[in-house]
């Protein structure tokens, strides 16, 4: 495969041509979240010949993620989305570099991880992380690409560019758990986070080549129903680009604010447990704890009379996200149950016992 | 006044606009500034108060709370929003 023929309709643009193209052969974006918006930021760079991708995510494919991550299939429910788009994405483009994280970024990672890229892709779903991203971003002096999803809306910026204003100056608080619904809880039409991460990747392209006018200092709010686009025009707030460190806890847990033990103290409990595993049956035949008892969150509030109320309950997962969601849905019908999420899930667990 | 509503706003209030009294016979205040608004709109739908970072633009600027508005202003509630 000859490189000029493959690149050449972007050559051939005027204002861009090859010398734009080797700019993007030399950069290097990370992108944060294989979901909804990463997945079409992910497909176009590594299309577009951005010569290193690295990609953060540590979830599994979920049959309620078709709907909208359309780089999956049927046949890739209960695999790790990382691994599925590693191998679609060489498929697409073997001359990119792909640099695989198989986790979440936390405060333990994300400095290390961040540094070594020239940009970073905000396509997650949740605040912590976002709060997490911008602050990191700050502390090392690079640019980065939000792109946020409410059922029909969307919303997409570049903060922290060129000394530009940065999230926080935009929403200074990180916003508690229950005052925004997420994807889960509110729904968002399956092709929206397809719009808004396009929006984001073609944001990645202008700051990399510094072609046309970057999103720096507006905010665009768009709005799939009227096809409106409004940019909100916003400036910097000195105080926010004076961080130096991360923050303690960004409220990684909560996303969903449910009681949890950690993996760590789940395994060092000496009785007999009754442990819950809320996965799939594919994913729990795969592998699970030698105690649990199956039952899918997709089954698990009809089936709560195969439940002990009189013990404690431990609820595990993959990674600790259905877990929570299904002691949050026992409590609402049970409310004094003692029960337990464990953070981290089977990642966190198979990572401590190896 | 027109009060455009975004994310979770929207939700809250029930609508995408909102149109409050710029003039009023009943004595009742009218908001003068981006803070003003705020505790009108809140007391109205006390679930707007929740809300710990929530942007006000005015003619698509994002406005402090100390900020004039007018009648002729076009305002704009943006609240963050979480999907990916």
């Amino acid at each position: 495969m000859s490189y000029s023929s493959r690149y050449n309709r972007q050559e051939n643009l005027e204002s861009f041509g090859l010398g734009k193209q080797y700019k993007l052969l030399n950069s290097r974006v990370l992108v944060v979240g294989i979901g909804g918006l990463g997945i079409p930021v992910a497909q176009y760079l590594n299309a577009m010949g951005v010569g290193v991708l690295g990609l953060v995510e540590n979830d599994i494919v979920e049959l309620h993620n078709l709907q909208r991550q359309v780089l999956f299939t049927e046949a890739d429910i209960g695999q790790s989305k990382l691994n599925v788009a590693l191998e679609r994405l060489k498929l697409q483009n073997s001359e990119t570099e792909f640099k695989a994280y198989p986790e979440f970024l936390t405060t333990e990672n994300a400095l290390k991880i961040i540094a070594e890229y020239d940009i970073v892709v905000d396509a997650t779903d949740n605040f912590a992380t976002r709060y997490l991203i911008n602050d990191a971003c700050v502390i090392l002096d690079k640019p980065f690409i939000y792109g946020a999803l409410h059922a029909f809306e969307g919303q997409v910026s570049v903060f922290n560019h060129e000394n530009g204003p940065t999230y926080r100056c935009l929403f200074p608080e990180i916003p508690k758990a229950d005052e925004i619904p997420n994807c889960n809880e509110n729904g968002v039409l399956g092709v929206l986070p397809s719009i808004i991460g396009s929006l984001q990747a073609l944001e990645v392209v202008k700051v990399l080549t510094g072609i046309g006018e970057v999103l720096s200092g507006k905010l665009l709010v768009y709005d799939g129903l009227s096809q409106t686009t409004r940019k909100i025009g916003f400036s910097r707030n000195p105080q926010n680009l004076k961080i130096t460190a991360l923050e303690q806890d960004y409220g990684f847990s909560s996303c969903v604010n449910v009681p949890t033990i950690t993996s760590e103290n789940f395994l060092s409990l000496k009785e007999a447990v009754q442990l819950i595993d809320v996965r799939t049956i594919e994913e729990f035949e795969k592998d699970h704890l030698e105690n649990a008892l199956n039952i899918p969150i997709s089954e698990f509030s009809q089936k709560l009379d195969a439940l002990n109320f009189d013990k404690p309950i431990y609820v595990m997962c993959q990674s600790g996200k259905r877990s929570a969601l299904a002691v949050e849905s026992l409590l609402e019908q049970h409310p004094s149950t003692k029960v337990f999420s464990i953070s981290g899930g089977m990642n966190k667990i198979a990572e401590i016992c190896h | 006044m027109t009060i455009l509503l975004f994310g979770v706003t929207k939700d809250i209030v029930g609508s995408p606009s909102l149109s409050i009294p710029t003039s009023s016979v009943s004595g009742k205040s009218i908001p003068k500034t981006v803070k003003e608004l705020k505790v009108f709109l809140g007391n109205t739908y006390p679930e707007l108060n929740k809300l710990s970072s929530l942007a006000v633009a005015v003619n698509n600027n994002y406005a402090k709370d100390g900020d004039a508005i007018n009648s002729y202003d076009e305002i704009a509630l943006i609240p963050p929003v979480s999907g990916g």
